[in-house]
């Protein structure tokens, strides 16, 4: 079985996140493998570990600049076995169809021998359920689109058996079971499982695994198709909102729950 | 001639989301509003409604539990929606999804958790707070349709001075093959009152309630409000995962946050930071809720609630 797990580098939540020319500033520094897809990671290796030693292959695949590598080694250190980048300077300003493209062409590209030599299908694409910068949620469903194969996103619960997938969703009204035949694409929720750490070994085995990089021209795709030329969408405008004004703190010394209470009738708010 | 600007009404079997006439509202803004009710067939009064708030047509796609199918109902929506400049929705999880689809069938240009939307010379801008509310941001849609996906409490719903005709016209759709089967589909009962993520007031507890519900329960009754928690607690199992304030779980902008007992980790606050006034208790004077607090109370929520709770019912009788 082989298992494509696309990682996205976003901005640490923790960090100071800002907008430059209408794109998200991404720097090596304060950049990160997005938190949920860690998720992502967690449920590939979980179905590597319950199959026999060696009938199980984890990729990272991750699109963008030469930072966003570091997505991938992250990935690495997890315990995934092989890394690849797709890197060109016709990508910048994708939306998310553009990014689908080249992700999907990258996955034909897996399949077809370019990382290994040795051709095979791509059984899963599991992806996180939304980028912690972004926030769109949209990926899943285009990638899975593009690439032709089910959809089964928003997992809490996902299990892979005689190939087919069943997954569990749990949207506001109902919870849901859906199940399909393998290929197809999986989106986990952060509910779906709990990521493993890193540990010292996974770090140093990670530091001699090597990542493979390619360009648009090796997975085919068209430089024109993809970008920002491309994008149905321009962000024009990106400002910081204004911190909040007269903002009061006061220390409960027995009078905090009326002084509470007088806030929000002064305010209308009660 | 206006544009066509159609509506996806959010529904829950025959109730019919107050987001829905939030877009309406925003539609009638911009051109022609057309509702479009995906599902079983509307009641006479759900139609009436839409009426009321401008839907000049609304366009039945009955298609029953296929609409559960994210990719049937964003073909189906494609199918009622030709002739509209943009399809506006309501920004959940199911309808980014349905969103995509579309998208994928019309080539139309997609913001999602927008909190508004204009014409500007011809084409769709939309307005969006990014980072946790700590930016905004303006997206203009490039392709000649558009798709914007309105987060509920950005616009205030209004009924049309003059009501619409509210004119029933079924749609059929050619549906697409399914690669995945729908085994169950289990109904979440839900509390009553209004639905976290449309609720105008929201009160939600964290850790510092140890568990105990009963004085954030008791404050949101007071105050009309939903009940949101935190991570911690839904993970915890103190209440269940639908009232997950947060970027993974519900996303909400009441006019009125109150965070009891809740620290404001960056995860929690990119689920309300955009909230209109924001007030927190919280034990500890170094939680990062009160960088945002517009009110906050430094104590021990089992003295503030049940004084803030009595106060507020006193000042009503």
């Amino acid at each position: 079985m082989r298992i494509v797990v696309p990682v996205k580098f976003v901005p640490d939540l923790q960090s100071t996140r800002s907008f430059t020319e209408g794109t998200v500033t991404r720097t090596a520094d304060d950049g990160t493998l997005n938190e949920l897809d860690e998720n992502a990671v967690e449920a590939a290796l979980l179905i590597r570990e319950s199959l026999p030693e060696g009938e199980c292959e984890v990729f990272a695949l991750t699109v963008g600049g030469a930072d966003a590598v570091a997505a991938v080694r992250k990935a690495l250190q997890l315990g995934v076995d092989h890394g690849v980048h797709v890197s060109d300077t016709a990508i910048a300003g994708s939306d998310v169809f553009g990014t689908a493209t080249v992700l999907a062409a990258a996955v034909r590209e897996i399949e077809k021998g370019g990382v290994l030599g040795e051709g095979g299908a791509v059984d899963l694409v599991i992806t996180g359920m939304a980028s912690l910068d972004g926030l769109t949620s949209m990926l899943p469903t285009a990638l899975a689109a593009a690439l032709g194969v089910a959809q089964l996103t928003l997992a809490s619960r996902l299990e892979v058996t005689d190939g087919a997938a069943t997954i569990v969703r749990h949207l506001p009204d109902a919870h849901e079971t859906v199940t399909a035949a393998l290929p197809a694409l999986v989106s986990v929720t952060d509910e779906a499982n709990k990521a493993r750490y890193p540990n010292f070994k996974l770090i140093m085995a990670a530091r001699s695994k090597p990542v493979t990089t390619w360009s648009l021209s090796d997975i085919g795709v068209d430089p024109v198709t993809v970008g920002a030329m491309a994008a149905r969408t321009t962000v024009i405008d990106a400002s910081p909102r204004p911190p909040r004004e007269n903002r009061v703190v006061v220390t409960d010394k027995g009078e905090g729950g009326k002084e509470l209470a007088a806030f929000l009738i002064e305010r209308a708010l009660a | 001639m206006t544009a066509i600007i159609a509506v996806l009404v959010e529904h829950r079997g025959a109730d019919i989301a107050q987001p829905a006439f939030e877009a309406l509202t925003l539609a009638r803004t911009m051109g022609t509003p057309i509702a479009v009710w995906m599902g079983e067939q509307p009641s006479a009064d759900a139609v009436a409604a839409l009426g009321e708030y401008g839907a000049q047509e609304v366009r039945v796609l009955a298609i029953g539990d296929r609409a559960r199918h994210p990719k049937t109902a964003g073909t189906a929506l494609a199918a009622a929606t030709g002739d509209a400049a943009l399809v506006l929705m309501v920004s959940t999880f199911v309808n980014k999804e349905i969103a995509t689809h579309l998208a994928l069938a019309t080539g139309a240009g997609v913001v999602v958790d927008a909190a508004g939307a204009e014409m500007v010379d011809g084409r769709i801008e939309a307005q969006q707070t990014v980072f946790a509310a700590t930016w905004n941001v303006r997206t203009r849609i490039n392709a000649d349709r558009a798709i914007v996906a309105l987060r509920p409490n950005t616009t205030k719903a209004t009924p049309a001075a003059t009501a619409g005709a509210a004119e029933t016209v079924g749609v059929l759709a050619a549906l697409p093959e399914m690669r995945e089967t729908l085994v169950s589909v289990t109904p979440v009962t839900r509390e009553e009152g209004v639905p976290l993520s449309e609720a105008a007031v929201v009160v939600s507890g964290g850790r510092g309630t140890s568990g105990d519900y009963t004085l954030v329960r008791e404050l949101a009754d007071v105050l009309g409000a939903a009940v949101g928690a935190s991570r911690d607690a839904t993970d915890e199992g103190w209440i269940s995962h639908e009232h997950m304030v947060g970027q993974t779980g519900v996303t909400v902008t009441p006019a009125l946050y109150v965070a009891c007992g809740i620290s404001g980790a960056v995860h929690h606050r990119g689920g309300m930071q955009a909230s209109g006034t924001i007030v927190a208790v919280n034990i500890d004077p170094d939680a990062p809720i009160f960088e945002i607090a517009d009110f906050g109370v430094v104590g021990d929520l089992n003295d503030v609630l049940p004084q803030a709770i009595a106060a507020l019912k006193a000042a009503r009788a």
